[in-house]
């Protein structure tokens, strides 16, 4: 039933190695990218071996291979988060294009000047910036759910907020800075019950957690391969049908038109209405192997080992005098662990740890406004996934006591 | 144990001689290195000769950006501004005694930037300045 986390480490090759002689690497940044199973790295390497070519229209063995692959890769995708057909899955460069990809098309034909969008003050730059930049050009207004001083979303507010008739709520699942898991489906629900659209970055709790897009009711939700096992390079939105067909279509291009005329197209139907020129088919041959690892080894069990392994990371480090942990005790949160240290940048935390071969993340994540809001400029950052070790927390550990010592 | 943080820079940085504000100043230039949010403002005051009298910094961040901010400031008081535009990435990475990758290089020349950009007097610093 649990995970065998000696036997998973055997599938990552990168975790063999040493970042000098003698020293073995630590990787605990996986919230800023996982790193990538020999499945994952043997089906693209399949891929360019044997079926490299472009994909739709192309009548060769070679053409209907790599089509049946990319399809195929997005069949399980979506199965994996449980939508209802593959044609809710776009394929997109990363989150940040999904987000942006609702941003552009849907918000641009449905937001007016005036119109609210709420989104929290624990987001990633990426479901920030593209609202700010839609404000600039639209006039519409943002407002914020506010983050409270334990980590978690203040909902009372929300409930406030939402009867200002919002028009979207778009809001992360699982913060990549405090770790805090988001009630996401009672968002969603009074989202609904106020009349707004909603939009969940999944960037971090689609490789950690089972999601179920159904279950949540969620109108889009956005994540990316690289932070689940797969490469970098290829994301996904899932969007509701209906919504996704009434959208225009995103960049203009080969694919994603039915038929173009010189001074006119029509778009395709779902998903290539959203999709133009060649996409990254190798990358979506590896995003689709990520998810049959992921899924093999058993979400399940992936989500309950991390756990235990940062409930032990944040005790130990608790005990650490001068550490300051950010975010909600472990039973509200993933497997981050967000931390300052008195005295100590955590840039120099994270290049002293580097020494030992411990790699984890300083600065402020791509969530400044969030680290504004604790009225620090920046903090360390580790993180973890199934091959995480409660060792690997010992090591950690060590090395900040070898930090404090050295900046006395 | 390790190069990057020899006993200069961590003295540097837990001590500095040189950390605060100059009020009046002549000249005060700052920026920030939005990677990590390193902080740096440099306060200059210059007699009639174009020489710096005093100068100091403040501001906030890493051991490396902290360091070398307050060993450039010590090192460019008496010294004409005309000297000072000729300074580079060479002269801070000799005064701290280390070589840098280039993530942790922005942290060590953010102060040369910043002093550069003032005694320009640019409405921007940029990283040409350093280079």
């Amino acid at each position: 039933m649990s995970l065998n986390v000696n036997e998973i480490r055997k599938n990552f090759p990168i975790l063999q190695r040493e970042t000098s002689p003698g020293v073995p690497l630590v990787y605990l940044d996986s919230t800023a990218t996982s790193q990538k199973p020999l499945p994952v790295i043997e089906a693209m390497d399949h891929y360019y071996r044997r079926s490299n070519a472009n994909i739709h229209r192309g009548v060769h063995t070679l053409a209907e291979e790599a089509t049946a692959m990319y399809e195929a890769a997005r069949e399980k995708i979506a199965k994996f988060i449980h939508a209802t057909s593959a044609r809710q899955i776009i394929y997109t460069r990363n989150t940040t294009e999904s987000i942006n990809l609702v941003a552009y098309t849907w918000a641009r034909a449905n937001l007016k000047a005036g119109d609210l969008v709420i989104l929290t003050e624990m987001e990633h730059h990426s479901n920030l910036v593209p609202w700010h930049m839609l404000q600039a050009e639209r006039g519409i207004e943002l407002d914020f759910i506010p983050v409270t001083d334990e980590g978690l979303l203040d909902l009372d507010v929300y409930k406030a907020l939402l009867s200002r008739s919002p028009k979207l709520v778009s809001f992360t699942h699982m913060s990549n800075v405090l770790g805090t898991i988001n009630p996401a489906a009672e968002i969603i629900r009074l989202a609904h019950e106020a009349g707004a659209i909603t939009l969940v970055d999944a960037a971090q709790s689609v490789p950690h957690l089972k999601v179920d897009v159904q279950a949540l009711d969620a109108d889009f939700l956005a994540f990316s391969a690289h932070k689940m096992c797969g490469p970098t390079g290829i994301g996904a939105l899932y969007g509701k049908t209906e919504l996704l067909e009434k959208m225009p279509p995103f960049l203009g291009g080969g694919d994603m038109i039915k038929e173009v005329k010189l001074r006119s197209f029509r778009p395709n139907t779902l998903p290539h209405k959203f999709e133009a020129g060649t996409p990254a088919i190798a990358e979506a041959v590896g995003f689709g192997a990520a998810v049959d690892y992921l899924t093999s080894v058993g979400m399940d069990d992936i989500a309950e080992h991390e756990h235990a392994v940062a409930e032990y990371a944040l005790e130990r480090l608790e005990e650490i005098p001068g550490l300051k942990l950010f975010g909600p005790d472990a039973q509200h949160k993933g497997g981050v662990a967000a931390f300052t240290l008195a005295g100590v940048h955590p840039h120099d935390v994270a290049q002293i740890l580097d020494r030992d071969g411990i790699a984890i993340r300083a600065g402020h994540h791509c969530a400044q406004p969030l680290h504004e809001k604790f009225g620090i400029p920046a903090t360390s950052r580790a993180s973890f996934y199934l091959y995480s070790t409660k060792d690997e927390v010992d090591l950690l550990v060590n090395g900040i006591y070898k930090v404090k010592e050295l900046f006395g | 144990m390790d190069d990057l943080y020899r006993e200069v820079i961590i003295e540097h940085y837990k001590n500095p001689g040189f950390r605060g504000k100059l009020d009046p100043h002549d000249i005060s230039f700052e920026d920030n290195n939005p990677l990590c949010g390193d902080h740096i403002q440099i306060d200059l005051r210059v007699d009639s000769q174009g020489v710096v009298t005093d100068a100091r910094f403040d501001g906030h961040g890493c051991a490396i950006s902290q360091a070398s901010a307050d060993l450039l400031v010590e090192s460019i008081i008496g010294k004409p501004l005309e000297e000072l535009k000729q300074l580079n990435k060479q002269n801070i990475l000799d005064m701290l005694g280390i070589d840098l990758g280039p993530v942790r290089l922005k942290c060590a020349l953010l102060s040369l930037k910043v002093l550069k950009a003032g005694v320009y007097g640019l409405g921007e610093a940029s990283d040409e300045l350093v280079e």
